[in-house]
């Protein structure tokens, strides 16, 4: 990747080329919101979350809540770890580092479809035909993000994946996408700086010439990304993609794989002060054969690559300014198929959340002996929602005002996650 | 990639600036008078019955529509949608020329039926069907089944020929034969099923058809009661029974074909494999109670239930059932007028659900009957939906109906034009026309070859039992880079010998008209005071080189909203 910086001219001037032009550079905020934010308290600690995407659906039963007498356990069984759980005996790297993480065994939802589960478990609302709700990772660069005015790179970076979309925050919150690679399509100029600079200034004046017109917001959100992607392409913050600058063993520790290489990029993008990275790693959709698949595929990726990201932020002393979730559309059926697979299942399930001053190592709630059923107190994806916001010093009494004008909370109202927070 | 421009690209232009070239400065303002009649004098009852039934809605809410689209917005918008690009500079100028008030009549039936744009009609719209049946990415992974040359030969040829929309579905749904084309017993309709049969008990199948054909969405049904309906498990469990006969058999990649895979009909003798007079399904209830299910239609038809292929042929006779549904002529009506005005009289367009209540249903159920008795045919129910007056309006809002946005959450009430996005198909296209004139070099598989590979970078596939699938081409920064530093731009923008930008440099024009020159193509209109002194402005900041500066003027013009925008 030869990215190509403007040469004899710092990124101010550069910029400098487009003054005025308010409607291509700087954070605008997205039409239609109010907000009431604590800026002063997220500046203080540069705050992140990494959302590590498990797509497909993953077993929890098989990995993170053993049920090893019941017929529904399968043949795992599970081991120690320096935490207060146990969790499968094919995840033995992650058994080192469950004092980073808890596991909250009482997810308990209604969308086992692919899709729905998906925006809702990105969202925190149901899919509705009427409102586009925000992903996670677009509310937190919008609360986050727009308080790092020093950020030139995206606030939203999906490593591996689309991910859900922004919704009625508009289109400069949408993520970024970058395969594990890091390596970013088309960023080459390809011409001087000054001659980009003077195409900028005609392309502004027809842009906003087309505005006034008033044809419609979708408009305005295309001059914005022009803006947005203007600012990436001249960042020394690019650099925060280049997996393969770091040190031989630290590459050979997160694995030599997507989703490993994915887990080191997120940790330099946070580095670099991005405040939502979201990891892909799918596959888990095992409907036929699944214990194969899980310890001879899924497992060891996962084991390696999550361990080592958990390691390597502690290390960095940056455990506890990141939360770290690890999750799926939703969980696999207790019950075996004939096919040696299990099927979608939402309604007792298993994710993961540690970091920013959650509690770590211990498990929250339980399912019964057979893994069928929650006991007690469930949880949903508004709540995990509104825990990890709150462990980011987000206020939970934030209200977006969704374009149809209906007030939204932030996360959908959800509760804290007792024992968690 | 890009044909070099040869004397004979040359002669439009000429002709261009002799003959057609409007004399009035006016022209970009003045929209043609709006009176849609066909050749006999008469306009067409459907016509008169949309705008009617729209104002309707209009007059309710108390809304004004905007003023009608300038002859330029309107003839891009056509193109874009009716052949899936913008105008030529030659097509865009002569319809703004063209003074009678029969024209958009008579745009609308030369795209449709002459043969010059057949090939063109034929392929934008195997593009749409492409993506509906298969997806951007199907084909495309390895365990994949599906010959995606096969399916677009089928399509091609159905388009192209004009064949009736319930003879193309019952085609889709009852498909037997091979895959791929060059094979024995080709039917390359086999490709919409043959990846959806052979798993999780025909799931994919069953979902896919009732949606896209019926506009219903069964598959959240497969495990429990409708949330939102009160469609019971039953239902779809009835519906799959249909698929039961069903069978693909991959025989792997052969050389010079690509996948190769068999879509065939067995005899079924039930779940528990004894009962092939009687051929049963069975499925779980959420309480955990087994229920059993056969072949009954959506609106309760039960069928034979033998599982012999020689007594009942299911899949036949689901798709003869299909056809004659109301639901089948209303999705269609529904798709379509989403496909051309932005926006269904249901969200989603592929959800006619009792629980979701169309904006204009008496419109709907009055379209649907219309298309049925007019033979399915598709074009004849593009030309009502292009003619239309709603079609017509401008994407400019006046104070009266800014509210009328469905990115608002409201539902849309069609009383101006909705802005959105060309999708990346779209723009290979455009800018093909623009740079290569519309004769392109290589064979018909060779040029898809190379769209396909220019188009892949944008699509990734979820490898989930749902297929889904998602695109990088949605307005967001991957997609501007692309047209701000991509190769195909970087192409188009070159001043390279016999490229786009030398051939107009060296034509026998004034310079002004040079620039024009390049509006018209790229924008389809004339340019404004304002944009002239533009590209002077960019030709002084090339020194006063008058090639960098033009490049530089294109160059902005692909980037702008304007251009990227179907307004």
């Amino acid at each position: 990747m030869n990215r190509k910086t403007p040469r004899g001219m710092n990124r101010r001037h550069f910029m400098s080329h487009l003054a005025g032009a308010s409607a291509l550079t700087g954070t605008a905020l997205a039409l239609g919101q109010t907000l009431r934010a604590n800026a002063q308290e997220m500046q203080r600690n540069q705050k992140a979350a990494i959302l590590l995407w498990m797509g497909g659906g993953p077993s929890s039963i098989d990995l993170w809540d053993m049920k090893p007498g019941a017929n529904t356990g399968g043949p795992f069984r599970p081991i120690s770890t320096n935490g207060d759980v146990q969790i499968c005996e094919h995840l033995p790297m992650m058994a080192q580092n469950m004092d980073k993480m808890s596991i909250v065994r009482s997810m308990s939802t209604r969308e086992a479809d692919h899709m729905r589960g998906r925006y809702y478990m990105h969202t925190g609302y149901v899919p509705n035909p009427n409102v586009k709700h925000p992903s996670y990772g677009s509310v937190i660069a919008h609360q986050l993000g727009t308080q790092r005015p020093e950020l030139e790179i995206p606030a939203f970076i999906s490593v591996g994946g689309e991910s859900e979309g922004p919704g009625f925050l508009g289109m400069a919150y949408s993520p970024f996408s970058v395969n594990s690679s890091g390596r970013v399509r088309n960023l080459n100029l390809g011409i001087s700086p000054d001659r980009m600079a003077s195409r900028m200034q005609a392309l502004k004046l027809m842009e906003n010439d087309f505005i006034d017109q008033r044809r419609g917001i979708a408009a305005n959100e295309h001059a914005k990304v022009l803006g947005k992607t203007l600012s990436l392409m001249t960042s020394s913050q690019m650099e925060a993609f280049r997996v393969e600058k770091e040190p031989t063993d630290v590459k050979e520790r997160y694995g030599d794989t997507n989703f490993g290489r994915g887990c080191l990029m997120a940790r330099r993008l946070v580095e670099a002060g991005v405040p939502f990275v979201e990891v892909n790693l799918g596959g888990w959709d095992n409907h036929q054969n699944i214990f194969n698949t899980l310890e001879n595929q899924k497992l060891p990726e996962l084991d390696r690559g999550m361990s080592a990201l958990l390691e390597d932020l502690a290390q960095r002393g940056m455990l506890d300014s990141t939360a770290v979730m690890w999750m799926g559309e939703f969980g696999r059926t207790p019950n075996i198929n004939g096919n040696t697979g299990r099927d979608h299942w939402a309604r007792s399930w298993s994710v993961l959340a540690g970091g920013a001053g959650m509690k770590p190592g211990v498990a929250i709630g339980q399912t019964n002996e057979d893994g069928t059923r929650v006991q007690g107190q469930s949880y949903s994806s508004e709540d995990l929602m509104a825990t990890v916001c709150k462990s980011l010093d987000i206020d939970l009494e934030t209200t977006f005002t969704s374009t149809s004008g209906r007030p939204m909370k932030i996360a959908n109202s959800g509760k804290l996650i007792e024992g968690l927070i | 990639m890009f044909q070099l421009a040869t004397l004979k690209n040359l002669i439009p232009m000429i002709v261009l600036i002799i003959g057609v070239l409007p004399a009035s400065p006016a022209e970009a303002v003045e929209p043609t008078p709006d009176k849609q009649v066909d050749v006999d004098g008469g306009v067409a009852p459907q016509l008169l019955q949309i705008d009617k039934m729209i104002a309707e809605v209009w007059d309710a809410y108390q809304i004004n529509p905007s003023k009608p689209a300038t002859d330029s917005e309107w003839c891009r918008r056509v193109y874009l949608d009716v052949v899936g690009r913008i105008p030529t500079a030659d097509e865009a100028s002569s319809f703004a020329a063209d003074n009678s008030n029969t024209k958009k009549q008579k745009l609308i039936e030369t795209l449709l039926y002459d043969d010059l744009y057949t090939e063109e009609f034929a392929r934008n719209w195997t593009t749409v069907w492409t993506n509906l049946l298969i997806g951007r990415t199907g084909g495309t992974e390895n365990r994949s089944m599906i010959n995606r040359e096969g399916m677009q030969k089928f399509l091609r040829d159905s388009f192209a020929r004009n064949k009736p929309y319930d003879k193309f579905v019952h085609q889709l749904i009852s498909a037997t034969g091979t895959t791929a084309p060059g094979g024995e017993d080709f039917n390359g309709a086999t490709n919409f099923l043959i990846d959806k049969v052979n798993e999780e008990n025909a799931s994919l199948a069953t979902a896919a058809t009732t949606k896209i054909f019926l506009g219903l969405q069964v598959q959240c049904t497969q495990c429990h009661n409708h949330p939102f309906n009160d469609w019971k498990q039953q239902k779809y469990w009835e519906m799959n029974a249909f698929f039961r006969q069903a069978r693909a058999i991959g025989q792997g990649m052969q050389s010079g074909m690509g996948n190769v895979a068999t879509l065939t009909d067995r005899d079924f003798a039930g779940e528990n494999g004894n009962s092939p007079d009687e051929a049963e399904v069975y499925y779980e209830m959420r309480n955990g109670l087994v229920a059993v299910a056969y072949p009954v239609f959506v609106d309760g038809t039960e069928i034979d239930r033998s599982g012999y292929v020689s007594q009942t042929n299911r899949r036949t006779a689901l798709a003869d059932l299909t056809v004659k549904s109301p639901y089948f002529a209303k999705s269609i009506v529904n798709r379509m007028w989403a496909h051309f005005l932005g926006y269904g009289f249901t969200s989603p367009a592929d959800d006619l659900g009792p629980h979701n209540v169309p904006t204009h249903p008496a419109l709907l159920d009055y379209l649907g009957q219309e298309f049925q008795s007019n033979e399915h045919d598709l074009r004849q129910l593009i030309s009502w939906i292009v003619l239309s007056k709603p079609y017509g309006l401008s994407s400019r809002q006046n104070k009266s109906n800014v509210s009328d946005d469905p990115l608002l959450g409201e539902p849309p009430k069609f009383s101006h034009f909705y802005l959105r996005q060309m999708q990346a198909e779209q723009l290979y296209e455009s800018l093909m026309a623009t740079t290569a004139g519309v004769q392109r070099s290589g064979s018909y598989a060779e040029q898809e070859r190379v769209k396909n590979e220019w188009l892949q970078q944008f699509n990734t596939a979820f490898g989930t039992d749902e297929g889904g699938e998602a695109t990088s081409f949605n307005g967001t920064i991957p997609q501007v880079l692309m047209m701000f530093n991509g190769d195909m731009i970087k192409s188009a923008t070159s001043v390279a010998q016999g490229g786009l930008i030398d051939t107009i440099v060296r034509a026998p024009m004034s310079n002004a008209q040079k620039v024009e020159t390049l509006f018209w193509k790229g924008l389809g209109r004339k340019p404004k005071a304002a944009e002239l002194s533009l590209a002077k402005t960019l030709i002084n900041t090339n020194g006063g080189n008058f090639a960098e500066g033009l490049r530089d003027m294109w160059w902005v013009i692909l980037n702008t909203n304007e251009f990227i925008f179907i307004h």
